[in-house]
């Protein structure tokens, strides 16, 4: 649907770009008190995707909740992308979603129409994800803001942190990185329709295939790349885990169209922090990985792909049968005993 | 030699300011911006565009030199 108010326009940053840096949030949360308890197994202490609380011995909650202002004009797609990305988490977690709530902004200018296209959007990926949307709350604000708090479920003993990666696993990524270059680069008209519109089905895309095909093969750790990128959510995921990353950068998957717009400058906000937060732990060990290739590696992602340590053994089966419904899923790397530093960019 | 202000604003707008500025050709351009990105990404664009770039912190500001 086109708008007369470009809904891009009335946003100060793009998505998951938007986020807040990690290496600030984790210092602002630090000291607070919190009531202890032994079913929250999964809390903000390891900065995972979402909590996760044992209700009985078969069933635990998972929370999470995710929203940004537009990223693209269409608003329908806009709604698509958030709901999309906030159900995200849950998957990531090794879980399914169940019910979500509408979390809204929406500012002055918009029109009517685009408000229920957005919640159209979100209502769509909601049903996709087999997950019921039973209201929410809007407010209005300068900027549009649209997301969802989620809620599902996972077995209290099949739940995936980011902090469950050993020694051997293998490494695989479902989708390619670039996005946050990309919707930089739009924003000066430098990128094609046809691109845009993959990019944009992209972000739109459930990470609800890429979760049962990861749990079926005994996965032992996930996260999805989003805001963080695949070098700040990997630098959390070796030091979650206590063990070292290895990316092999040339089996990383990205839109090859990112690299020469990287090399332009056409670069967000949150890659800057990311590499501000990541970069002491991380070793490039090779020369040739240039910096526009380091700067995709630290591009925030919005409804990014779910990064998976997969046994051994399961890893080349496991990621036959992604690529089957996933064709952009790649192994990036592998897990070994820590080493001198957390991420080593072979 | 030209001189951009480009304070105030936000990525990607001054690359795409000083992309413009750089149609004309110049040898030598000016650009003040007042954040670390833009100040990466505007090095960043006039170095693939093979000009040199010799930065300037003033107050938070950055005044960027671009040369061929």
């Amino acid at each position: 649907m086109e708008t007369e108010v470009k809904l891009t326009k009335l946003a100060s940053c793009a998505g998951c770009g938007a986020k807040v840096g990690a290496g600030t949030l984790v210092s602002m949360l630090e000291g607070f008190r919190t009531h202890q308890d032994p079913r929250l197994i999964v809390g903000y202490d390891k900065s995972d995707d979402a909590s996760v609380y044992v209700i009985t011995e078969d069933t635990a909650l998972v929370q999470t909740t995710d929203f940004f202002p537009p990223i693209v004009d269409d608003p329908f797609l806009y709604g698509q992308i958030a709901a999309a990305n906030a159900l995200s988490d849950v998957y990531a977690m090794g879980g399914t979603p169940r019910l979500a709530l509408n979390i809204m902004c929406l500012s002055e200018q918009m029109e009517k129409e685009a408000v229920q296209e957005i919640l159209r959007g979100g209502y769509d990926k909601a049903y996709e994800a087999d997950t019921i949307i039973t209201g929410g709350h809007t407010i209005q604000g300068a900027e549009p803001i649209y997301g969802l708090a989620v809620s599902g479920f996972v077995h209290p003993k099949k739940v995936l942190t980011n902090s469950g990666a050993k020694p051997g696993d293998v490494l695989i990524l479902t989708k390619p990185l670039g996005i946050g270059i990309l919707t930089t680069a739009a924003k000066a008209d430098l990128v094609e329709q046809p691109l845009l519109d993959r990019i944009y089905r992209q972000m739109a895309t459930l990470n609800k295939a890429a979760r049962n095909i990861m749990v079926k093969y005994g996965a032992h750790s996930c996260t999805d790349v989003t805001g963080f990128a695949l070098l700040g959510h990997g630098f959390e995921m070796a030091q979650g885990s206590g063990c070292t990353v290895h990316i092999v950068t040339d089996q990383v998957p990205y839109h090859k169209e990112a690299y020469e717009l990287a090399s332009m400058g056409f670069i967000p906000a949150g890659a800057y922090r990311n590499r501000n937060y990541a970069e002491a732990g991380v070793t490039v060990t090779r020369s040739d990985i240039t910096l526009p290739m380091q700067d995709i590696l630290y591009d925030p992602q919005t409804s990014g792909g779910l990064l998976m340590a997969i046994p051994e053994h399961e890893a080349e089966q496991c990621l036959r049968e992604l690529q089957d419904s996933i064709p952009s899923a790649a192994k990036v790397g592998y897990v070994t005993e820590k080493q001198d530093n957390w991420i080593y960019l072979e | 030699m030209k001189e951009l202000d480009a304070r105030g604003l936000s990525c990607p707008e001054p690359v795409i300011m000083i992309r413009k500025a750089m149609a004309s050709g110049e040898d030598a351009y000016t650009i003040i911006v007042d954040n670390l990105t833009s100040r990466e990404n505007v090095t960043r664009y006039a170095n693939h565009q093979g000009y040199q770039v010799a930065v300037k912190e003033e107050n938070g500001e950055y005044r960027l030199s671009i040369t061929r």
